[in-house]
């Protein structure tokens, strides 16, 4: 099974219904795998703040949504994190291509990738970092921990992380 | 007329549905005339009343109806695409639109300039738009949701303020009930 259906499955085995998606082309296997989905609804978003607002509604309309997105969007969405998500204490897996890391062909995106951690931190966000194709083992718990606890989470996933995951099903 | 004046003719008709209401004095007002569990009032996070309306209407059966500003529209204009191209016949997007932005003072917006929602929203490819005075719009709301279709309302109304109160409810109890609420209707 590629990486790709392997995130795609974590959210269909975890109920998640309604996915929201601003492009990233790190993503576009995932935003591919979501769109052919039978349970998921998937409803792209021009930005991620509307893309918030829409997953905010989903759910309470009494489905389980997450956001797929790049991590230049956590500079966009920081008042709608804290005032809505967070005020309202709404579960938000936020599945994000962690662009400007290793291997980056991209000067700018460098710009963002230094702060997001932080960001992420500052607005105290449970945040994962995927690098080794292994780490979406993860994936599955991390989605069970956000409806747990009704926060945001973060999922970052950088270039190393598809690029070794795409070279290993190209050998198999 | 006024918003506040808008929002009071209309409890009859909403007071039952399912509202997501516009950030600021709209939910303010609203809060202060008819406090509902029905009612979601947004503490914050400008523009995003209709985005939060579509994807409750999309996720679940009853009428949804988003009040939202010329405002706030402006300031999430992306949410009209998304709305035209994922329609939800139990959604009705109702924009007061008083050409300024009340709840910060009055500074005037660019609807009361030369911009006009109703063409946006139509080059956006949304359907049913209906652009009304202050006056109609009891009436054009109570025929939107007799349609069962997705409409888009923008009422042309006076722009000023009447005192009222913040909402001190918190924002945890606000979401569970509106949640409760939303689950009532949705059984069976």
């Amino acid at each position: 099974m590629s990486i790709h259906d392997k995130i795609v499955q974590g959210f269909e085995n975890n109920n998640v219904e309604f996915i929201t998606t601003v492009p990233c082309k790190q993503l576009a296997g995932v935003i591919d795998g979501v769109e052919k989905s039978d349970s998921i609804f998937h409803i792209p978003s021009n930005n991620e703040n509307e893309g918030m607002g829409l997953c905010a509604g989903a759910y309470m309309g009494g489905k389980r949504s997450a956001i797929i997105m790049q991590n230049t969007a956590i500079g966009v969405t920081i008042n709608t994190l804290a005032t809505l998500i967070q005020y309202y204490h709404f579960p938000l897996p936020m599945l994000i291509s962690y662009r400007g890391e290793l291997e980056e062909p991209v000067a700018c995106q460098v710009e963002m990738a230094v702060h997001t951690k932080a960001l992420l931190d500052q607005m105290k966000i449970p945040t994962y970092h995927f690098h080794d194709p292994e780490d979406v083992e993860e994936f599955d718990e991390i989605l069970r921990y956000t409806f747990m606890c009704n926060k945001p989470t973060a999922i970052l996933t950088d270039a190393s992380f598809w690029n070794k995951a795409s070279r290993k099903e190209g050998a198999a | 007329m006024i918003r506040s004046e808008i929002i009071k003719a209309l409890i009859p008709v909403i007071k039952d549905e399912l509202v997501v209401c516009n950030i600021g004095l709209p939910s303010q007002e609203l809060h202060l005339m008819d406090d509902q569990p029905t009612n979601f009032y947004m503490l914050g996070t400008m523009g995003l009343s209709s985005s939060i309306g579509l994807g409750l209407a999309l996720a679940q059966k009853a009428k949804v109806i988003a009040i939202d500003g010329d405002g706030s529209v402006l300031t999430n204009f992306g949410t009209l695409p998304t709305i035209a191209n994922n329609v939800a016949d139990n959604f009705i997007l109702l924009i007061i639109d008083n050409g300024s932005y009340g709840s910060t003072g009055d500074q005037p917006t660019y609807t009361g300039k030369k911009t006009s929602l109703k063409e946006v929203a139509i080059a956006c490819g949304c359907d049913n738009v209906i652009e009304c005075r202050a006056e109609q719009t009891v009436e054009v709301v109570q025929s939107a949701l007799a349609s069962n279709k997705m409409t888009i309302i923008i009422s042309k109304c006076e722009s000023g303020n009447i005192p009222v109160p913040v909402i001190t409810l918190d924002p945890v109890v606000i979401a569970h009930r509106f949640m409760t609420e939303v689950k009532k209707r949705n059984v069976g």
